[in-house]
């Protein structure tokens, strides 16, 4: 009876102990959705290990960039890269975490994943409404012996501003002059084709492409996989035809310079490689060179240190592709030095 | 401690001299001067509680208007740089470029009343046919649960009717709602246009179905009340001299209660101005006006929910802007209503 009581006491005590140990050590950041769920595993999973918590709010990239200006937060999440000067100007650092790629999804009777395929110009046509029918000549051109019904094209986009539109809307910047002029990159754009839909978040443009017969849009690798929504074959810079899968996401990031732009805020979408899928896109973190609370800093490196090192596998199974070796280390080499101790 | 304020002041249970009502209101109890000092001093007390009260109570509903001003100034400065570059016609503007940060409201000004307006003209009827059933014909047994069940409509979370509508309703409504609509409505002239283009299920008029679905019981629920304050004298009068139950409602009913029923309409309609994420859901979120309700378009408060998130500097003030605008609409249709409900109370003697 005694020892029962005491046990319990014991057991109380300590539980005490780890909330007051979890509050005490708590990371916070805040900023882009993209990265939201492979942060959450990566957190959870460290707090198993090292009991130190990760609070991350997904509030989207311009919120991050508010939060960890107003020093709310000990690191933003942005899914727009801050250019150097805006880096300097703030005394802020910016380092990648995490990969990921964009693809374009359809919704045409008779069409497996992968079994349509554009070139990055016929895409942008498409999503400006120039190109209005699916049995366009220049998709038939692409796809001789496919029968191409007489079906108008819906758009269907993110209604929220969105690092995934950011993402996607870079691409068709780089690879259609037209798309540049008229409409640019943005983490949301004025959409110009003339029947447009915008969905909310990923699940609502998966959705309303579902639903509207001869839709397109674009969602995260991971929602087209997971809701097995047809998408495109897109031609790369090099000329072939890719399936985005964690392989082609890898090898965009491969040829990357990461250290020729400052803040490493390098454009991953459209690079040289034979495999490369062309909307591949990188998640970012800014910190305060020289932050208020220096113990809180170090304690979020480590906890960058800790995933880069034992997360891969959760990233991937997230349908993230986790950088190399060599891009970590030099990260924590060139970047992570700069952070006050 | 059910006693009002007043009362306590005189006839608080503390009272230390442990006087009767009767003893304090009657002077000629009074006829001793230490008393009379003793019961100056609790006086004093008391109005001093009084006085304390009062200001602090006050100061409680101060600080409701306080924040309403806060509110409304820190909109407006966080607007201003919106204003100062487009002026006034801002609100006219047909534009929403995010990248090359031309904006205007129109688009979604244009989203919110039409989506709101569709509301009403099928909430309205409705709710105006329930209302009279349960007051004029329906069972007394009945009364009970369909009124209860019409309460508990409106306490349905909007972000539940924005799912249902979203996943339920719109494909139900691109595949039979709305080919019927083009064929029949859409052939007609004038209107017709209207009802054309492509029936993706989402758009305005899905997102005022959807509305009409939500303000439906607040307004029934306020047509019924007003229905009810008719004396029934008048009524039974009416039955008397052999009016029909439509004679009663259009004669007797409706003219005593016009304003009232007007007043619970626009109550809806400050709802369903409002209203975000069931909009967000259904309108389609597409910055555009177009001739067809079944395009997609945007409401100031879809917009707001959307873009929030990912705003920063100019952008950001727009939607601030945005945001006065519809504080300043649905202030003013909520102002009217509540305007409408006092005069008609205020006619029929309930209310001074």
């Amino acid at each position: 009876m005694n020892s029962a009581i005491k046990k319990f006491a014991v057991a109380a005590a300590s539980a005490l102990a780890m909330v007051s140990a979890a509050h005490a050590a708590d990371i916070t950041g805040a900023g882009a959705t993209f990265p939201y769920p492979i942060y959450a595993k990566w957190a959870e999973a460290y707090k198993k290990s090292t009991n130190i918590g990760l609070n991350y709010q997904s509030i989207g990239s311009s919120g991050g960039i508010r939060q960890i200006r107003a020093k709310t937060v000990t690191f933003g999440g942005t899914d727009a890269p801050l250019s150097g000067a805006e880096l300097d100007k703030d005394g802020m650092v910016q380092f990648p975490t995490v990969l990921g790629g964009v693809v374009p999804v359809i919704n045409i009777d008779g069409f497996k994943p992968g079994e349509l395929k554009v070139t990055g110009e016929v895409l942008a046509e498409l999503f400006m409404g120039t190109i209005s029918k699916w049995n366009d000549p220049k998709l038939a051109a692409l796809n001789p012996g496919k029968k191409l019904p007489d079906q108008s094209v819906t758009v269907v986009h993110r209604a929220d501003g969105s690092g995934t539109t950011f993402i996607f809307t870079d691409y068709l910047n780089e690879v259609s002059s037209a798309w540049k002029n008229k409409v640019g990159k943005g983490a949301a754009v004025k959409w110009p084709a003339a029947t447009s839909v915008g969905g909310k978040g990923n699940e609502g443009v998966a959705a309303n492409v579902n639903r509207v017969k001869g839709a397109i849009g674009y969602v995260e690798y991971a929602y087209a996989k997971k809701n097995n929504i047809p998408h495109l074959q897109l031609r790369n810079r090099d000329g072939k035809y890719v399936d985005p899968d964690d392989k082609s996401f890898a090898a965009a990031a491969a040829g990357a310079d990461w250290f020729s732009v400052p803040g490493m805020g390098v454009s991953l979408v459209n690079q040289k490689g034979a495999d490369s899928w062309p909307i591949t896109g990188a998640t970012f973190v800014l910190m305060y060179k020289n932050p208020t609370d220096k113990a809180l800093a170090q304690d979020a490196l480590k906890f960058f240190d800790w995933a880069f090192k034992n997360g891969k596998q959760m990233a991937l199974e997230l349908d993230y592709v986790p950088l190399p070796d060599v891009l970590t280390k030099a990260i924590a080499e060139k970047v992570w030095t700069q952070i006050a101790k | 401690m059910n006693t009002s304020p007043a009362d306590s002041g005189i006839l608080a249970d503390k009272n230390p001299l442990n006087f009767s009502k009767e003893q304090i209101m009657d002077p000629s109890t009074a006829d001793s001067g230490m008393l009379d000092k003793r019961r100056l001093q609790t006086v004093k007390k008391q109005r001093l509680q009084d006085f304390i009260f009062h200001k602090v109570t006050l100061s409680f509903s101060l600080i409701v208007l306080v924040s309403l001003i806060g509110l409304l100034v820190s909109l407006a400065m966080v607007a201003w740089p919106t204003f100062k570059k487009f002026g006034i016609e801002f609100i006219w503007r047909v534009e929403w470029d995010i990248i090359n940060e031309e904006f205007g409201a129109a688009i979604a000004i244009f989203g919110t009343l039409a989506s709101a307006t569709i509301a009403i003209l099928i909430a309205m009827p409705l709710s105006f046919g329930i209302a009279l059933f349960l007051t004029e014909t329906c069972p007394t047994w009945l009364r009970r649960p369909l009124g209860t069940a019409i309460e508990l409509l409106a306490a349905v979370p909007s972000i539940i009717y924005g799912m249902f509508g979203l996943f339920i309703f719109a494909p139900l409504f691109a595949e039979y709602g709305q080919p019927a609509l083009q064929s029949t409505l859409g052939q007609m002239p004038l209107i017709g246009p209207l009802f054309g283009g492509a029936m993706n299920g989402i758009g305005i008029l899905a997102a005022g179905l959807i509305l009409a679905f939500m303000i439906l019981p607040f307004i029934a629920a306020v047509m019924r009340d007003v229905f009810e304050i008719v004396p029934p004298i008048l009524r039974e009068s009416a039955y008397g001299v052999g009016c029909t139950t439509w004679e009663v409602v259009r004669h007797i009913v409706l003219p005593y209660t016009q304003q009232g029923v007007i007043g619970g309409v626009m109550l809806g309609l400050g709802r369903a101005l409002g209203e975000t994420m069931a909009v967000t859901f259904v309108i389609g979120n597409s910055q555009r006006i177009s001739a067809s309700l079944f395009s997609p378009g945007s409401s100031i408060a879809s917009t707001l929910a959307n873009e929030f998130g990912e705003a920063a500097d100019f952008h950001l003030s727009t939607l601030f802007a945005l945001g006065l605008l519809l504080f300043v609409i649905t202030f003013f249709v909520l102002a009217a209503a509540k305007i409408l409900i006092i005069r008609t109370e205020r006619a029929k003697g309930l209310k001074t």
